[in-house]
C-alpha cells in the first residue's frame, strides 16, 4: 500500500519546467531515493509534497489525503528534514523538540522527547541552544525532530550531508529501522551514491524535471552497462539522452 | 513566547521604548504647562495620546516581528511544512502581540501615574472601547506588515517598522484633526484610531463622550481586520505558488 502517491506532478516558472509531469509512489516500509544533478527538480518535488510550493498541475496524496485539499491533515502524517531548513538556533534542543512536538500534536511528548534524545545521542545537548551545536549535531536534532510524530511519510533532503562517516552510518541505520519498525515510507535525496545503494529499496533518477530511470539501486547500473550507481549518476547528469531508456 | 521569557534583552526592548516615550513627553508636557500660565491640560492630552499611540504601535509590531524572527532564523519552512494552519499561525501572532503589548502598556501607565500623576484610567469606561479599537486596528496593521514581509522577504522589514508612525499624523494623536488640511482629514475619517484620539480629547478636555463615534471606530477597525486577513490569505497563496517560503530558508544559508 502506498503512503505517497504522486501523479503527473508539474511545476513551471514561465517557460521553465522545473518538474515536468512526474508520477511515482512510495510504499509503506519502503525507502525511495530521489536522485539527480543540481537543478533536476528534487527539492522542488519535496517542497510540493510538503505543501509549501504549489504545483502547476498534477496531484499528491499522502496516506490517501490530498495535500492540496487537506494539507494540515496530510502533514500530521508527514515530517521532514532538509539541509536548508535548520531549526531555530536561539532555542535549545529540548525547546525545539517541544515546540515541534506540540505543532505535530505528539502524544506523551515528554517521553517521546526523552526517547529521541537517547536515540540520537543528544542527552548532553538537551539544554544547549541549537545554534551553538556543530552542523553534525544540528543534523541529528533535525532528524530527531523529523521522527517526533512517528510519520507515515518521512522526507529527507540530503539528511547526512554534514555528518561524519560514523554518525552518517548510525543515522542511516536509524532511518532504516524507522522504515522497518514503523512501516513508514521514506523519500530520500542524496548525492552520496554509496549511501543510496546501501539504504534505498528503489531509486528514481530525475533530470530536467523528468524521471529518466527507476529501479533497484543494486541492479540498475548493470542494466545500463555501468559499473555502479555513481557512474550511472554521472551519465544521467552529463548526457541523459545517451541512456538507453528502452531497457528500463 | 519562550524567547521572551528566557531572554531579558527582549523583554527590555519591549518595555524600554514605551517608558522612554512617557518620560520624554511627560517632562515636555510639564514644561509646557509652566509656560505663560497655560490654560490647556497638556499632560493628559499629550501624554494620553502618546500612550495610546504606543499601544497601537506595540500591537502592530508585536504581530509582525515574530514573522521576521521566523524568517531570520530560517524557520518559516519548518512551520509551514507542519500541520499548522495559516489561520492558527496568525492567531499565534495575535496572541503573542497581546502579551507583549499588555506588558509594555502596564509599564507606561504605571510610569505616567507615578512620575506625572496622569492616570489613563481617568478616561473611565470608554477606555475599554478605545483599547479594543486600537487592538483591532493594530492587529490589522500587524497582519498587513506580516503580509509585506511574507511577500517581499526579510529586506521588507524597513517598510514595516514605520507603519504606525506614517499613519500617526492622520489620526490626530497630539492634535484635533480639524487642524489638518482637507485631504488629510478625508484620510483620517477612514482610520479607526482617529475616533480613539478624538474621543480621548473629548473626555479629557470637555468631559464629553460620544458612543456613536466609538462605534464608527469599532466598525472601521473590524473592516480593517477583515481586509488585512483577506490580503494575508491571498498573499500566502501566491507566496506558495511562487515558492517563496522555501526560498527565504535557502537564502538564509
Amino acid at each position: 500500500m502506498s503512503v505517497l502517491e504522486v501523479r503527473d506532478l508539474r511545476k513551471t516558472y514561465g517557460d521553465v519546467h522545473a518538474v515536468d509531469g512526474i508520477s511515482f509512489s512510495v510504499k509503506k516500509g519502503e525507502i525511495v531515493g530521489l536522485l539527480g544533478p543540481n537543478g533536476a527538480g528534487k527539492t522542488t518535488t519535496i517542497n510540493m509534497i510538503l505543501g509549501v510550493l504549489g504545483p502547476t498541475g498534477g496531484s499528491i496524496e499522502i496516506d490517501g489525503l490530498s495535500v492540496q485539499e487537506k494539507r494540515s491533515e496530510a502533514m500530521e502524517r508527514t515530517n521532514f528534514t532538509a539541509v536548508y531548513a535548520h531549526l531555530p538556533g536561539n532555542l535549545t534542543v529540548m525547546q525545539n523538540l517541544r515546540v515541534f512536538g506540540l505543532l505535530y500534536g505528539v502524544q506523551r511528548l515528554p517521553e517521546r522527547i526523552a526517547e529521541l534524545l537517547v536515540e540520537f545521542d543528544l542527552v548532553q545537548f538537551a539544554h544547549t541552544k541549537c545554534g551553538l551545536l556543530s552542523s553534525g549535531e544540528q543534523t541529528r536534532v533535525s532528524l530527531a525532530k523529523a521522527m517526533l510524530n512517528y510519520p507515515q511519510l518521512l522526507l529527507l533532503d540530503e539528511p547526512t550531508a554534514s555528518l561524519d562517516p560514523s554518525t552518517a552510518r548510525a543515522a542511516r541505520e536509524k532511518i532504516r529501522e524507522f522504515a522497518t519498525k514503523n512501516s513508514g515510507g521514506v523519500l530520500w535525496t542524496s548525492h552520496n551514491m554509496h549511501e543510496v545503494a546501501e539504504v534505498c529499496d528503489r531509486v528514481l533518477f530525475l533530470s530536467h524535471g523528468k524521471i529518466l530511470l527507476e529501479g533497484d539501486p543494486k541492479s540498475l547500473p548493470g542494466q545500463h552497462g555501468k559499473k555502479d550507481l555513481e557512474e550511472l549518476f554521472i551519465t544521467v547528469a552529463r548526457e541523459p539522452l545517451s541512456l538507453d531508456l528502452e531497457n528500463v | 513566547m519562550i524567547l521572551l521569557w528566557r531572554t531579558p534583552q527582549r523583554l527590555m526592548q519591549i518595555l524600554i521604548w514605551g517608558g522612554l516615550d512617557v518620560i520624554l513627553f511627560g517632562f515636555l508636557t510639564k514644561y509646557l504647562n509652566t509656560m505663560g500660565e497655560a490654560q490647556f491640560a497638556f499632560v493628559p492630552t499629550l501624554l494620553g495620546g502618546i500612550i495610546l499611540l504606543d499601544v497601537l504601535m506595540r500591537f502592530q509590531q508585536g504581530t509582525t516581528t515574530p514573522v521576521l524572527e521566523d524568517i531570520w532564523s530560517n524557520n518559516l519552512l519548518n512551520y509551514f511544512a507542519s500541520p499548522l494552519r495559516v489561520s492558527e499561525y496568525v492567531l499565534g501572532l495575535i496572541a503573542s502581540s497581546l502579551v507583549t503589548t499588555a506588558l509594555a502598556t502596564s509599564v507606561m501607565v504605571l510610569l505616567a501615574h507615578v512620575a506625572f500623576g496622569f492616570s489613563l484610567l481617568a478616561l473611565g469606561l470608554p477606555l475599554a472601547g478605545f483599547l479594543v479599537v486600537l487592538f483591532l486596528f493594530g492587529i490589522a496593521l500587524g497582519i498587513v506588515g506580516a503580509t509585506i514581509v511574507l511577500r517581499f522577504g526579510p529586506s521588507a522589514e524597513w517598510y514595516v517598522w514605520p507603519m504606525t508612525a506614517v499613519l500617526s499624523p492622520f489620526v490626530g494623536v497630539l492634535y484635533p484633526i480639524d487642524v489638518l488640511p482637507p485631504f488629510m482629514q478625508a484620510v483620517s475619517q477612514v482610520l479607526a484610531p482617529t475616533y480613539v484620539f478624538e474621543g480621548m480629547r473629548d473626555i479629557l478636555l470637555r468631559g464629553e463622550f460620544s458612543p456613536g463615534e466609538l462605534v464608527i471606530g469599532l466598525v472601521l477597525a473590524l473592516i480593517s481586520v477583515a481586509l488585512a486577513q483577506l490580503l494575508f490569505m491571498r498573499t500566502y497563496k501566491s507566496v506558495v505558488r511562487m515558492g517563496l517560503l522555501a526560498r527565504y530558508s535557502a537564502e538564509g544559508l
